[in-house]
């Protein structure tokens, strides 16, 4: 068990990464069914503004420049390669989000020279060594799952208790009687990727304090992963996403602590291959009646 | 010919889903009263309700509400100026309470709805009594309550109601008509859409009867029930 220590505090910690992304994923799938190619990119781009920005300005701008950074890129893919085919058969948007993401990873290139940037200034104090039980981790272990779940907590409460939460809930079942209503659907569905990207720069931030560098393909792993975790825990719902990202980052590291590193992704995968066999709705997932 | 019209529309043609569904028919809704249209499936009297509703762009044509033309507006401008649709088949969010989907009728406003919440609970005890079940646990008749007290909450001047009665028990059915006398009796005008001619001839002021697109006949309620043509095409009467 002392030896598994460090692993399972490292799975909760990527749990909590991965439940960051994976909320994005399982927001904008309730709402347009569209799975997001892009968010991915989103994550990895949240990466980059942060060394950029590190770099030259104190943390409490650069942090909180991320953040808005990220959001608004959100909202621009939206309104950019969404938005435009909303009466468009599916496959088309699904393709435009695939087009989304190379094009985000290419923009990166042209930015970077193709070159890791190193995190060379990573956020203090969440990156400071601490002791757990005798397992030497960092801050970051403690801090992220917290932080998502406290970030969990207030979606829950935006989208139950709040008019554009209550808005978002409806449109995800029904345009058109969520416009009868008064609901303008063009700013939900905007509002939606805005909290979604929001959330994986939040993801991002925590995940970069572990890693020595942004590359443009950074965001490609976590993003898969995190959307396994969305198909596990059932897409279109929040719990479900979380759970499914908390197990699944458990499961990795617990794999990798009892020495077989090799295996801790293809686990990963062969989890999204059994879920879509045995129980497609995932977990918590609703049923398929009104989806593809 | 009328005190006040609060809807007119003026050579409406609308196209849907590729085919003309209407072809230039125009109607008055005079302020307070109960309109009816009704016409066998596929008419395109829901079309037109659509259409009003701003869910639908037409081909051509006018809709003028209080004197202001629809056209060209977004569907919840035209809530905020006070029409709702009650749509056909209910179409409650079975995933939101019975109170979120009231809450949600509210939905533009910015003052005090509790008092209509009140109201909609008064003219539908049923509605309190389950106000946190969600709304797809409901039973179809309590559905169709749920989205006639959802239309409410928007405190509407004008309610359009799309098939009703739709598979509903005749007991319920005649519920659904005692309360739209209701709705109206508190001043909101009603156009009411019905495959039910019946009912909807014997509750109506005014009726027009549509037919693959047009409109063929108008009149009171009661004219067009004693009509021939009514009789046997949509009220089942044989000669």
């Amino acid at each position: 068990m002392q030896k598994l220590l460090p692993y399972i505090l490292n799975g909760i910690s990527a749990g909590g990464q991965y439940a960051l992304i994976s909320i994005g994923y399982t927001l904008v799938y309730g709402i347009l069914r569209l799975i997001n190619f892009a968010h991915g990119d989103v994550f990895m781009v949240a990466g980059l503004i942060l060394v950029y920005s590190s770099a030259t300005l104190p943390f409490y701008f650069s942090i909180p420049l991320v953040l808005v950074c990220t959001a608004v890129l959100g909202f621009v893919i939206e309104r950019a390669a969404y938005k435009p085919l909303r009466s468009a058969p599916r496959m088309s948007l699904m393709i435009s989000a695939i087009g989304v993401s190379y094009l985000i990873q290419n923009l990166a290139f042209y930015l970077t020279g193709g070159l890791p940037q190193p995190v060379t200034r990573p956020i203090p104090w969440v990156s400071g060594m601490v002791t757990v039980l005798g397992a030497s981790t960092k801050r970051v272990t403690l801090v992220t799952p917290v932080l998502t779940l406290a970030l969990v907590l207030v979606l829950l409460w935006l989208t139950r208790r709040t008019r554009i939460g209550i808005g978002m809930r409806a449109a995800s079942r029904d345009f058109e009687t969520a416009q009868l209503m008064g609901v303008k659907i063009n700013s939900v569905i905007s509002f939606t990727f805005v909290v979604g990207s929001f959330l994986a720069a939040v993801g991002s931030l925590l995940y970069f304090t572990n890693y020595p560098n942004v590359a443009i393909t950074s965001g490609a792993m976590p993003g898969l992963k995190a959307f396994v975790a969305a198909v596990f825990g059932g897409i279109g719902s929040i719990p479900g996403a979380v759970v499914g990202a908390f197990l699944i980052g458990l499961s990795e590291e617990i794999i990798k602590g009892l020495g077989y590193s090799t295996f801790s992704d293809a686990f990963t995968f062969a989890l999204l291959i059994v879920i879509l066999c045995v129980k497609p709705t995932g977990l918590f997932g609703e049923s398929a009646a009104d989806k593809v | 010919m009328s005190m006040e019209d609060i809807l007119q529309i003026r050579d409406l043609y609308v196209s849907y889903g590729g085919i003309e569904a209407v072809k230039g028919i125009s109607l008055h809704v005079e302020r307070g009263k109960i309109v009816t249209l009704i016409g066998s499936n596929g008419a395109g009297k829901s079309t037109t309700l659509k259409t009003v509703a701003g869910l639908v762009r037409p081909k051509s044509g006018q809709i003028l509400f209080e004197g202001e033309d629809l056209v060209g507006r977004s569907t919840d401008q035209i809530v905020a100026r006070g029409v709702t649709l009650v749509p056909e088949g209910r179409r409650v969010f079975p995933n939101l309470t019975v109170k979120e989907n009231l809450r949600i009728g509210a939905y533009l406003r910015k003052d005090d709805y509790s008092r209509d919440l009140a109201w909609v609970y008064e003219l539908f005890p049923r509605l309190k009594e389950r106000e946190w079940q969600p709304a797809g646990t409901l039973s179809g008749g309590e559905q169709q309550m749920l989205a006639v007290g959802r239309a409410l909450m928007a405190k509407p001047k004008l309610v359009m109601m799309d098939e009703p009665s739709l598979g509903l028990a005749p007991l319920i059915v005649k519920g659904i008509f005692s309360i739209i006398r209701e709705i109206n009796r508190q001043g909101i005008t009603v156009l009411l859409i019905e495959q039910n001619a019946n009912m909807a001839l014997k509750t109506a002021d005014w009726a027009y009867v549509m037919q693959t697109g047009s409109l063929i006949l108008e009149g009171t309620g009661q004219e067009l029930a004693d009509d021939e043509t009514v009789k046997s095409a949509y009220l089942g009467v044989k000669k």
